[in-house]
């Protein structure tokens, strides 16, 4: 089964989930003699939803699109020629990013982070991407903090 | 309207205001460059800028400056390294690429240039005219109408996303318009589906979903498909700009043509700059005779002229509807029309009422950013086009950077950059799928509006006799449902048409 069947089956499940919720969703007591309630448009896309997912699964597949591969999109058919252990790396970098930024305070983690995805992908020579990270941090830190007046924690916790 | 010139002139001419949309140009024609970031991205990296400037009108000049940049930033990738950065500039590689090998690649910036210009001027000269016209007859609306209208303007898009794509786009808009149900009910405001987290009591962040939905997942691919922003030969030299008469006598047409055309295209919901600069190429094509219909694809600069053109006032066309009904028609003026709820503004038929200096002051903008792209842009292009060369060791951590900050100044919460991550990652595996995106933004922002229209109209009528009852809301359901099966129909007639049934059967 390709993959946009296996989403479309996932999607039923959420619908059925998020479907069944707003079934159950506690209603008020005055409201239970309006027309209009809280979960009548839940339900009715709960309804829609395994609907559209119920045709695409039944439909069969479409031949290929010519415009889509004019664009160079993307294909799961070439999965294994794509990096995939460095978009999943990135994407635990960024986990660690947002789980790290209040902590250790923006200018640590940021630097930390462009050095640590660009080493990821391949950049070796530290003794330019660290400036070049600590440059980006500070500029933006700058911009962030002054220009846009949003306050941002420089340092780590025990300093700040 | 002379009046409503006026205000926008003297709102659009202010010093900050100039600045904003210079800026807007500069920064939409340098990102816009760079491979797999579209106009998109760059919007959804802008708005908390943009927000946090307060005032609309400025707001929305420097988002339709960078929206303009973008798309000619796009261009000028797309001829120099045949690698559209955006799918509206797609058709601009068939002709500008081999060109460009030619080593005219100054002349075919040039040629991009003029004929965005003049695609845009007579886009927004045709917007002052359009777009009061339609918001005067917008005034007549009620809930049920807007409710209806939405109605339309989602199954348009659904219908415009491409052949066998029809059922996954309607998906991906249930998708939307399910995540805007998160938060606070309509009407009622009690929290529903947050799943007892008091982070999602507020809803979806509009920035972090359009981050995720479209900048995460281009930057990922970016690494997943190193070919896939490949700068080879970016460094050839960028000389003679020049153009000979002659060669404008030649497009003068295509850009006449085109501009008309594109607009009109842009006007309708879900067929955006993509579309108009396809059928923009093509039409030419059939259109052009001889050994100008031969020279299509080998360096034409009618061909080159065609879908830039037609992609500028499609974009300056995607606006009517934002402006007058408040609908957005393509993912990008659904990323603006966001931008504009959060700075508290409704666009709508009342724009034109409420804030008329927002809402002229963005149409005399368009005109100062296509002077910008052409004036100040196109001399700066053989330095701007040394971006290309930056290592993507160094881009794709700025990128990735870039938007995670721009979701965590948005909400100051650092489970706003999970939720971000994880969206992004299943934005990234939907797109692998092949499931357009546009869609469910365009349902998550239009979402909360309809369910409210819908509850007024309920609540008015008692029932949903109203769907009957109001002959103009009829209508527009049923143009709604006819957009549905519309494709469908069609794949069935070519279908019908190979096998040798005759139509009509």
């Amino acid at each position: 089964m390709a993959l946009d069947k296996w989403i479309a089956v996932v999607f039923i499940v959420i619908s059925v989930v998020y479907g069944y919720s707003a079934f159950t969703y506690p209603l008020l007591p005055f409201e239970l003699n309006m027309s209009f309630l809280p979960n009548t448009m839940p339900m009715v896309l709960s309804v829609l939803g395994i609907l559209f997912a119920l045709i695409i699964i039944l439909t069969p597949k479409p031949k290929a699109d010519p415009e889509g591969e004019a664009l160079g999109d993307i294909s799961v058919s070439r999965l294994h020629e794509y990096k995939v252990g460095q978009a999943l790396a990135l994407i635990g970098a960024m986990i660690l990013y947002a789980l790290a930024l209040r902590p250790i305070g923006f200018i640590g983690a940021t630097t930390l982070f462009l050095v640590g995805t660009g080493w990821i992908l391949g950049e070796r020579k530290l003794h330019i991407m660290i400036p070049v990270a600590l440059v980006g941090t500070g500029l933006i830190w700058f911009l962030v903090e002054q220009a846009l007046g949003i306050f941002l924690r420089p340092l780590p916790w025990f300093l700040s | 309207m002379l009046e409503g010139i006026l205000l926008g002139l003297q709102t659009a001419l202010s010093v900050q205001n100039l600045l904003l949309v210079v800026a807007g140009c500069l920064i939409g024609t340098l990102i816009g460059m760079l491979p797999g970031l579209g106009p998109m991205s760059i919007i959804a990296i802008m708005i908390p800028v943009a927000i946090n400037i307060g005032d609309p009108a400025a707001a929305l000049i420097l988002l339709a400056g960078v929206y303009y940049g973008a798309i000619f930033g796009g261009s000028t990738s797309s001829i120099l390294i045949n690698a559209p950065g955006v799918a509206g500039t797609v058709a601009t590689s068939f002709d500008g690429y081999p060109m460009a090998r030619q080593g005219k690649a100054g002349k075919a910036l040039t040629i991009a240039a003029i004929s965005s210009f003049a695609g845009g001027t007579v886009g927004a000269i045709l917007l002052m005219g359009f777009a009061p016209a339609l918001s005067s007859f917008a005034l007549l609306f009620h809930s049920a109408e807007y409710f209806a209208l939405m109605v339309v303007g989602l199954s348009a898009i659904a219908a415009f996303a491409g052949t066998g794509k029809v059922a996954k786009a309607l998906m991906m808009t249930v998708i939307g318009l399910m995540l805007a149900t998160v938060g606070e009910s309509a009407l009622f405001n009690a929290p529903r589906f947050t799943m007892g987290l008091q982070d999602l009591q507020s809803g979806f962040s509009f920035v972090t979903l359009a981050m995720a939905l479209f900048a995460l997942p281009e930057a990922l691919y970016l690494v997943l498909d190193p070919k896939r922003g490949s700068t080879g030969g970016a460094s050839a030299a960028i000389k003679d700009l020049r153009v000979t008469r002659e060669e404008l006598r030649k497009i003068a047409p295509v850009v006449g043509r085109q501009s008309i055309q594109g607009f009109l295209i842009g006007v309708m919901p879900g067929a955006g700059a993509t579309i108009a600069s396809f059928l923009g190429y093509a039409v030419e094509r059939n259109i052009a005779k001889g050994a100008d219909q031969e020279e299509f694809g080998k360096g034409s600069i009618k061909g080159l002229a065609a879908p830039e053109t037609a992609n500028n006032a499609a974009c300056t066309g995607s606006f009517v509807p934002l402006l007058t009904l408040g609908i957005p028609g393509s993912g990008t003026t659904a990323i603006l029309l966001g931008a504009l709820i959060a700075l508290n503004v409704n666009p709508g038929p009342r724009l034109m009422i409420d804030n008329p200096s927002v809402f002229w002051a963005v149409i005399i903008s368009m005109y100062i950013g296509n002077i910008v792209l052409l004036v100040l842009n196109l001399p700066l292009i053989p330095y701007i086009a040394r971006l290309l060369t930056v290592p993507r060791n160094y881009l794709i951590p700025f990128i990735l950077f870039f938007t995670m900050i721009g979701a965590y100044i948005g909400q100051n919460n650092a489970t706003e950059l999970l939720l971000l991550v994880g969206l992004g990652v299943c934005a990234t595996i939907l797109r692998f799928a092949d499931f357009p995106l546009p869609p469910l933004l365009i349902g998550f922002i239009l979402g909360g509006m309809m369910e409210n229209n819908f509850a007024r109209a309920v609540n008015l009528t008692d029932g949903v006799s109203f769907m009957y009852e109001r002959p103009m809301t009829l209508t527009l359901l049923v143009i709604g449902l006819l957009l549905i099966f519309l494709p469908a129909y069609r794949r069935r007639r070519a279908r019908d048409l190979q096998k040798g049934v005759a139509p009509g059967d």
